[in-house]
C-alpha cells in the first residue's frame, strides 16, 4: 500500500470541528473504509442494537409506551433505553394524539435530534388522526415529520410497539450508513 | 333536612329576594335551576355565597352553550355546590351574540379558567375577567370551535387536508 500524505495531519492541531469534518469527508482512506461492506455491517449492527428513543408521550398511547419500557416487557433487553433529551436520541416515538397546538413543538424536537434519526408513529392517532377527524387534530404524523414505522392499534399493545422497534431494526440494517455523506447532505 | 326541604330553600330564597330577576325556575328530580337576568348575575352570586342557608362556596363549573339559530344565541351555565350544606344549584344566563357577561371571578376565583374556556370555545366575553385569553387553542387560532357554525372537521390547513375550504 502506498503511503499517501494524510490530509488530516494539518488539521489536527486546529481550528474547528467543521474543518475536521471536511478533512474526513474528502479523505480517500476514510472513504474506502466507509464503503467497505464489513464497516457497513458493523455500523448498522451498532445502530440497530442501541436505538435510544426520546421520552415523549402525547396521549393514551404513551401509557402503553411506558408499559413497554417497564419490567414486564422491558425494551432495555433490545438496547432500547429511553433518553430524556432529543440530543441523545435516535428515534422519536410519536405516542398519541398530535394536536395542531403541539405540532410545532414536535417538529422542533425532531429538528433537535442528531442524524441519523427515525420516527415511529404509534397508534391510530399518530398514524392518521385516528378517531379524531376534527378541527384540532393533526391528521397523521407524516404531515409534520417523516415517519419510518407505523403501528396500528388504539392503543397498540406493548408487544406491537416492540414489533415496531424490531421492524425499525430491520430497516436500519438494510440502510447504507454513509448515505448522507455520499449524497453530500450537510448542515451547511 | 330532606331533599324536598333543600329544594324548597334553594327555590324560595332566590325567588323571594330577586323577584324581578328570576326569569324562570325548573326543579327536576331535586335539581334546581334558575334562569336569571344577566344584569342581576353578580348580585345573585354574591347572595348565594354569603347567605347563611345557602353558603355556595364552591363553583363547580362554568359552561357555555350555543343555541343557534335561536335568539339570544348563547347561554352560560353555572354549577354551584355548597361544601358545608351539601347542596347543588344551577344558574343559567342568556347572552346574545356580541354581548358580554359579568365575570364572577371576583366572587369565586375558581371561575378564572372555566370562563376562559367558555371564551375560547364560544367567544363569550366575560367582562371584568382579569386575564381573558384562550386556554385550549393556540393563541393565534381564529374562530371559536364549539360554535354551531364552525365546521366539525375544521378548516383546511397543512395539518388537516380533510377540513373545509375557507372562503
Ligand atoms: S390511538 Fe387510541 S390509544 Fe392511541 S392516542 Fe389515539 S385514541 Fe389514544
Amino acid at each position: 500500500m502506498i503511503l499517501r500524505k494524510n490530509p488530516i495531519e494539518e488539521s489536527v492541531l486546529f481550528t474547528s470541528l467543521e474543518n475536521i469534518a471536511d478533512a474526513l469527508r474528502n479523505n480517500s482512506i476514510v472513504n474506502s473504509i466507509r464503503e467497505n461492506p464489513v464497516t457497513e455491517y458493523v455500523v448498522n449492527w451498532g445502530r440497530a442494537g442501541a436505538i435510544w428513543p426520546m421520552t415523549f408521550g402525547l396521549a393514551c398511547c404513551a401509557i402503553e409506551m411506558i408499559a413497554a419500557g417497564c419490567s414486564r416487557f422491558d425494551t432495555d433487553r433490545f438496547g432500547i433505553v429511553f433518553r430524556p433529551s432529543p440530543r441523545q436520541s435516535d428515534v422519536m416515538v410519536v405516542a398519541g394524539t398530535m394536536t395542531k397546538k403541539i405540532a410545532p413543538a414536535v417538529k422542533r424536537l425532531y429538528d433537535q435530534m442528531p442524524e441519523p434519526r427515525w420516527v415511529i408513529a404509534q397508534g391510530g392517532c399518530a398514524s392518521a388522526g385516528g378517531p379524531y377527524n376534527t378541527y384540532s387534530v393533526v391528521q397523521g404524523t407524516d404531515l409534520v415529520v417523516p415517519v419510518d414505522v407505523y403501528i396500528p392499534g388504539c392503543p397498540p399493545r406493548p408487544e406491537a410497539l416492540m414489533f415496531g422497534f424490531l421492524q425499525l431494526m430491520e430497516k436500519i440494517r438494510s440502510e447504507n450508513p454513509a448515505m448522507l455523506t455520499q449524497r453530500k447532505i450537510t448542515y451547511k | 333536612m330532606t331533599p324536598v326541604d333543600k329544594a324548597h330553600i334553594l327555590v324560595n330564597k332566590i325567588q323571594d329576594n330577586f323577584r324581578h330577576d328570576v326569569i324562570s325556575t325548573v326543579v327536576f328530580r331535586g335539581e334546581v335551576t334558575h334562569i336569571i337576568e344577566k344584569n342581576a348575575l353578580k348580585a345573585v352570586c354574591n347572595f348565594l355565597k354569603d347567605d347563611n342557608d345557602l353558603r355556595m362556596n364552591c363553583l363547580v363549573d362554568v359552561a357555555g352553550v350555543d343555541y343557534s339559530p335561536s335568539s339570544p344565541r348563547f347561554e352560560v351555565v353555572y354549577h354551584l355546590y355548597s361544601i358545608s350544606k351539601k347542596h347543588r344549584l344551577r344558574l343559567k344566563v342568556k347572552v346574545g351574540e356580541g354581548e358580554g357577561v359579568p365575570s364572577v371571578t371576583g366572587i369565586w376565583s375558581g371561575a378564572d379558567w372555566p370562563e376562559r374556556e367558555a371564551y375560547d370555545m364560544f367567544g363569550i366575553v366575560f367582562e371584568g375577567h382579569p386575564n381573558l385569553k384562550r386556554i385550549y387553542m393556540p393563541e393565534e387560532w381564529e374562530g371559536h370551535p364549539l360554535r354551531k357554525d364552525y365546521p366539525l372537521r375544521g378548516y383546511k390547513d397543512r395539518y388537516n387536508p380533510y377540513g373545509v375550504e375557507k372562503e
